[in-house]
């Protein structure tokens, strides 16, 4: 593919609201997972909770989408000059020319949860709940098209935790076809119960801090986060580029990986040659890595089957948490981070690296002149995504 | 704006109140007969293992209906196939169904409500039933759910022609949710496209169907479907934006051309054009 203009990029997750605290907890190797406190789930874990959301208060005009995802949304949107950075490319290019596309996997579904605490004698939904700007799918891209004063063409994709990963997909194919100059794209997921009941109900979230690539990893420690990226068709000082995305799917299990990671390897493949790179190209993989046993291992597989095993690798899971459908947005936009600064950050939580996993999987943060990352993003349903990112 | 590379209808599939399949709608759509609200019946997909298919909810039976169907008629190996599938909001019941489980003290929920819950969730069985890799995206847009499929399928048609499904579909909400969200019924609508008028040697193509994001200041006013029935399907539920499209095939394009707006968003709309497969 046609190389696509990252211009403007930032995010909020755990361990740092915006690019320059995000840095900061990268190098100081800080997680930002705590023990779960979140309302009352009663829920044995420890979550990625971004700081201060509950006290973000949306512009008056835009009030009708509040609801905690819209927030998130809202405070990493105010983030790194991002609105100014829209605003330039909404005049250069025009409001129509410029795509919204981002992923969710549950919007704002907490306000119905929430709401439906609160029922009203006759069972209706309390007083003032609005469905379509929160808990609807799509309420979160209606929001940043409001925000951002957009009128391109825009969509939420939702495929599970690949969704804010296919998004630069969908924003680099609609440029490729003339349909748009410009796009934000991204992602935003923010904590709900149905997330947090629902992996423990399928035994996948694990009672301690989750630990990718640890012999003794129990499962995921679910995190909240939000990513924005503009992207251009042309740009004069880009912070970096969208090289190449490749996307399959599993065809295997609703919940369980392909144990070969069939399906991963046909992405990961798939991103290398719409990059046009070959594999020794690569020199940093941000994983999947979710700490379940059955993703690591297969993952594990499909980047050797790929890359053989000397690439260094690790999953930044350990300090934000698995973002669910905003992580395949945050993670690229730690993949610009760490080729912006030539930091490959080293993967968290590890007490017994596991001797069945043969990647070259960074404990430690490693710094080194970077050129190209790419960076998995596989979900539910058994959708993948890999994005092949490249330095300025 | 641009003219995306045109598509060929191969095949379609439709499914709603008083829509039982496409061909048994073709009178309605053509407007020969009044379309009648007759409520949708959703069967268990046949495709499926018989577990599966025991925990296949509403949106599965929805989606897998009118992709099998479209499948079908465009006699196509659906392994071969990319799939977009577009929705605005999934299954209701199993929404609602969490919803009420989540607000009693100390929740357990099960995991195949959980695992349905997922947005991708028909996608995903799909790929499943018929061992596909090909890539997959499920999208939401709202009210604009079937523009935001249509727009994808046709952007993905032209940047790499592969041939594909498109499936759009919405469920209603039980109550509480119905009353902040009303959907009538079911519907769903499956097109299989392809960027050449034929497909392997099979016969020719429905229609070539050409797509142009509009911004809706410049678009002409979005077509209606006559019928009040079926208009208030159209208006009433978001993957009955497609419908003035399906009366234009049903009417036939062996004609003259026809385009029509569809609705998307409220700021761009679709101009659609239905034409004749050249071969």
């Amino acid at each position: 593919m046609q190389p696509v203009a990252i211009t403007q990029h930032t995010l909020a997750t755990a361990i740092g609201i915006g690019r320059a605290a995000t840095l900061a907890a990268l190098r100081a190797g800080r997680t930002g997972l705590a023990p779960n406190q979140f309302l009352d789930a009663g829920l044995q874990g420890w979550i990625g909770e971004v700081e201060g959301v509950d006290a973000v208060v949306l512009p008056a005009r835009l009030n009708e989408f509040d609801c905690r995802n819209n927030r998130l949304a809202w405070l990493t949107l105010e983030q790194d000059g991002f609105i100014d950075a829209v605003a330039k490319a909404r005049a250069r290019w025009g409001a129509e020319r410029v795509g919204v596309f981002l992923g969710t996997s549950t919007s704002g579904l907490l306000q119905t949860e929430l709401a439906y605490r609160h029922r009203q004698p006759d069972g209706s939904l309390p007083e003032g709940f609005r469905y379509a700007p929160t808990q609807n799918t799509y309420s979160v891209a209606a929001f940043a098209s409001a925000a951002l004063d957009l009128e391109g063409p825009s969509f939420v994709v939702s495929t599970a935790c690949s969704s804010s990963a296919k998004v630069f997909g969908n924003a680099a194919r609609m440029m490729a076809a003339g349909l748009i100059d410009a796009a934000v794209v991204g992602g935003v997921d923010s904590l709900c119960l149905t997330t947090l009941y629902g992996f423990n109900s399928l035994e996948l979230l694990s009672s301690d801090i989750c630990r990718p690539w640890d012999a003794g990893r129990r499962g995921l420690s679910i995190g909240e986060g939000a990513s924005f990226a503009l992207l251009e068709r042309d740009a004069d000082a880009p912070q970096g580029w969208l090289l190449g995305i490749g996307e399959s799917n599993d065809g295997h299990h609703m919940s369980t990986p392909h144990p070969e990671g069939a399906g991963a390897i046909a992405a990961m493949r798939a991103a290398l040659a719409s990059a046009a790179l070959q594999p020794q190209d690569i020199d940093y993989i941000n994983l999947h890595g979710t700490a379940t046993p059955s993703n690591d291992a297969a993952e594990d597989r499909a980047v050797a089957a790929v890359f053989g095993t000397r690439t260094p690798c690790s999953s930044t899971k350990g300090a934000t948490g698995h973002t669910l459908g905003a992580a395949g947005g945050v993670e690229a936009l730690i993949c610009l981070l760490a080729l912006q600064h030539g930091l490959m950050p080293g993967g968290l939580n590890v007490q017994t690296p596991d001797p069945q996993l043969q990647l070259n999987y960074l404990r430690e943060n490693r710094a080194a002149p970077l050129r190209a990352i790419l960076s998995n993003s596989f979900g539910f349903g058994g959708t993948n995504a890999s994005l092949v990112l490249g330095a300025a | 704006m641009t003219t995306l590379a045109p598509m060929f209808i191969q095949g379609i599939g439709l499914l709603g109140p008083g829509l039982p399949s496409w061909p048994d709608s073709q009178a309605t759509l053509r407007g020969d007969s009044p379309h009648q609200f007759v409520p949708t019946v959703l069967s268990p997909p046949p495709r499926l293992p018989p577990a599966e298919r025991r925990r296949a909810g509403a949106v599965i039976r929805l989606a897998m209906a009118v992709a099998e169907e479209a499948i079908a008629h465009a006699r196509v190996d659906p392994q071969t196939l990319a799939t977009v599938f577009s929705s605005s909001g999934g299954e209701g019941s199993n929404c609602h169904s969490l919803c009420e489980t989540l607000a009693s003290p100390n929740p357990l929920i099960s995991p195949t409500r959980f695992t349905n819950s997922v947005h991708n969730a028909a996608s995903g069985y799909w790929h499943i039933a018929v061992g596909s890799r090909h890539t997959s995206t499920s999208l939401c847009a709202y009210d604009g759910s079937f523009g935001a499929g249509l727009i994808e399928a046709a952007t993905l048609m032209h940047t790499n022609g592969e041939p594909l499904l498109l499936v759009a579909y919405d469920l209603p909400y039980p109550e509480p949710l119905n009353s902040v969200r009303p959907l009538p019924d079911n519907l769903g609508v499956a097109l299989v496209l392809t960027s050449a008028p034929s497909l392997g040697g099979q016969s020719r193509s429905i229609a070539e169907l050409r797509v142009e994001p509009l911004p809706a200041r410049l678009a002409a006013p979005v077509a209606t479907c006559g019928d009040v029935s079926l208009d208030a399907l159209r208006t009433g539920m978001p993957a009955g934006a497609a419908l003035p499209m399906l009366q234009g095939l049903a009417r036939g394009v062996d004609g003259a051309a026809c385009e029509m707006v569809l609705d998307y968003l409220p700021h761009l709309k679709l101009k659609i054009r239905l034409a004749a497969p050249f071969i």
